[in-house]
């Protein structure tokens, strides 16, 4: 039966998508949507003749990652003003991130949740001016409350009660119970501006310059971070990809992640021949080269003609990557289940993770997998 | 799974179920609606385990698009379950219409549009106006064009609910009818299929005329509506109003500015078509 190799493959070549048939584009379709991928499917087939059924909803695709991106763009621009008075780095991540660095990495993606990074010893400050601007927490107990602050690399998801957006506000990039410890401040030091202070590059800025919201900053120039915001320079930007990807969670989702760093690592190396080397280097210093090295090989494997440079154990990534098929369910449901087991044994030492599964169990809990 | 096709107005979708039932009504009350090779959609109505698959079974919907945390149907509701599928479809990821929670009917290429929660009667009064000289366009959805302003016919099988179902019955002997679900989460249900005509004229669009918001159970009365009032009722009642953008802002205050409208309170059924057709010569 297909598997999401039929993807893999359109993205890695987008003129083999002539040969398909239509009960092949049915599964292509039907596994990119699942994947989250449609948007990005959508880019890179641009200009390839295919049947009418489904350019329409290639365009669909591609109109709906416009919203997206815009929304995406409005609401780091929304965080951006409710945080004005703060003095400190306010970086974004992740899809907002790209979209908002015009980086390849954004065309068509989806993107769901607002994450920013602030440094650590200003988590109450921000979380106070967040809540002010009308973010509120979303519902949960006691115990996860206490989870987030104690032990993890964010605080509890918070959301905007009028424009019911979610934001995770992170002061690192992975659990503080994980075994590598990336190094927060260098990646907050390091963070660049964006281009136009003031307003997210190929944002909204027309729209925030016309209305007079009482939240917007002082027509004074920024000075070191107010009212600007950042994205974390190239090789962080792709470190934290790698450890999102590897070193957290259990890899659902995980071929638009990988894509994600297959575009970052090509846009900044065909910019800077340098940059391979950086990257190394800064991996080693956060602790990450297992990861970034996995990444890499995954990436030039699936995403790149020709590249099969890879090791036992990257073939059950793949595995766990593919497992889906064209009903768009999830398959293999063992090695899913590995892979879920594997993302608590990274995130966690043996007996906390028993006490936190006890827990969890105690209150009705039941693994998504 | 089991699987079958279906193109309804300018949608399509890919059904699938893990029993073979659902999708054999579907394909029986379907027959007559052209099979896509492509469909835009795939809902899915799977097991929510191994052992409800057999034992008392129950189904999830799934699909392309879904609710975090819908609730599962018993398989004697499948059929139930794959229509919501396919609307959930529609309502969470259709770009190509500005879609209005509403039924509509036409008549010399003109179109009646009626909106209102579940329990007005827009879906019934819709399915006796489409035996009574008009041409049935849909129950549920009506899709405006984003360039033109033209309803396009969404007809997929009319959902009657409770009371309706014997009035329906009634009017209508020879229509062709589903099963009745009985305790479903929205009462009894039984589907209906539309007139032969509805289904051939699918890809015929309407110029929209007449806007009516019908509230079943009041005594008769007629009530004139702000532009602004419909415009926030409208974007109320359309699940990708937001979801669009400009288009759909731009679509929607078009249809509001050009399209009369009206509140309608009735008891009967006689009593709405009447105010309707009186309505419609006077002002559409």
């Amino acid at each position: 039966m297909t598997d999401a190799m039929i993807l893999v493959g359109a993205l890695r070549d987008p003129d083999s998508a002539q040969n398909l048939a239509a009960e092949q584009w049915t599964a292509l379709l039907t596994i990119a949507r699942a994947e989250q991928l449609i948007g990005t499917l959508a880019f890179r087939l641009e200009g390839q003749a295919v049947p009418d059924g489904v350019k329409a909803i290639l365009t669909d695709a591609r109109l709906n990652a416009e919203v997206q991106r815009r929304t995406a763009l409005w609401e780091a621009d929304c965080a951006r003003r409710a945080l004005a008075e703060y003095d400190g780095k306010v970086v974004l991540m992740k899809g907002t991130a790209y979209v908002a660095s015009d980086l390849r990495a954004g065309q068509g993606r989806s993107i769901g949740d607002l994450d920013i990074m602030v440094a650590q010893p200003d988590l109450p400050t921000v979380e106070a001016m967040l809540l002010a601007a009308g973010w509120e927490w979303v519902k949960q107990d006691a115990y996860d409350d206490a989870y987030y602050r104690d032990h993890m690399h964010e605080l509890p998801p918070m959301i905007h009660r009028e424009r019911d957006r979610m934001i995770d506000v992170h002061h690192t990039i992975l659990p503080l119970t994980a075994r590598p410890r990336p190094d927060a401040a260098a990646m907050m030091a390091d963070a660049v501006p964006l281009p136009l202070a003031g307003g997210v590059r190929g944002g909204p800025e027309k729209i925030v310059g016309s209305l007079p919201f009482e939240s917007d900053p002082p027509p004074t120039p920024p000075v070191s971070g107010r009212g600007e915001v950042f994205v974390f320079s190239p090789e962080d930007m792709v470190c934290h990809c790698a450890a999102h990807l590897f070193a957290d969670g259990d890899l659902a989702g995980g071929l638009r992640n990988l894509w994600d760093f297959h575009c970052l690592t090509q846009e900044f190396t065909a910019s800077d021949p340098g940059f391979r080397t950086r990257l190394s280097q800064r991996a080693e210093h956060h602790g990450l080269t297992a990861a970034v090295e996995r990444a890499q090989r995954l990436a030039d494997h699936l995403y790149v003609s020709g590249c099969d440079q890879i090791t036992l154990t990257d073939r059950l990534f793949i595995r766990r990557l593919t497992a889906r098929n064209g009903y768009g369910q999830q398959t293999r449901r063992f090695i899913r289940l590995a892979f879920y087991i594997r993302s608590h044994a990274l995130r966690m030492p043996p007996m906390m993770l028993a006490r936190h599964l006890w827990t969890k169990w105690r209150k009705g809990h039941q693994p998504k997998v | 799974m089991h699987e079958f096709r279906v193109s309804v107005g300018p949608a399509s979708f890919r059904l699938l179920s893990d029993w073979q039932k659902p999708i054999a009504q579907m394909r029986a009350l379907y027959a007559s609606y052209p099979e896509p090779e492509i469909p835009d959609f795939t809902v899915r109505l799977e097991a929510v385990s191994l052992l409800r698959r057999f034992l008392r079974p129950s189904g999830a919907i799934e699909g392309d698009y879904m609710l975090p945390d819908a609730a599962p149907l018993p398989v004697e509701q499948g059929l139930l379950a794959l229509e919501m599928g396919m609307n959930l479809q529609m309502a969470l990821g259709w770009r190509r219409h500005l879609i209005l929670h509403a039924s509509a009917v036409e008549r010399d290429g003109r179109v009646l549009v009626m909106t209102g929660l579940s329990g007005s009667g827009k879906s019934t009064l819709s399915a006796m106006l489409g035996l009574d000289g008009w041409r049935f366009m849909g129950d549920e959805f009506v899709l405006i064009d984003l360039v033109s302003g033209a309803a396009v016919p969404y007809p997929r099988l009319i959902s009657l609910k409770n009371l309706a179902i014997a009035e329906m019955q009634r009017v209508a002997p020879s229509a062709q009818f589903g099963p009745v679900m009985a305790g479903t989460p929205k009462g009894d249900i039984r589907h209906m299929v539309p007139s032969p005509e509805a289904v051939t004229r699918m890809a015929e669009p309407g110029i929209p005329a007449l806007l009516l918001f019908p509230s079943f159970g009041y005594s008769a009365a007629v009530r004139e509506l702000q532009l602004s009032e419909t415009f926030v009722r409208l974007t109320q009642a359309s699940p990708n109003y937001v979801a669009l953008g400009e288009p759909g802002f731009t679509a929607l205050a078009r249809f509001v500015k050009t399209v009369p409208a009206r509140a309608i309170d009735y008891e009967t059924g006689a009593e709405a078509i009447a105010m309707v057709e009186q309505l419609w010569d006077t002002l559409a």
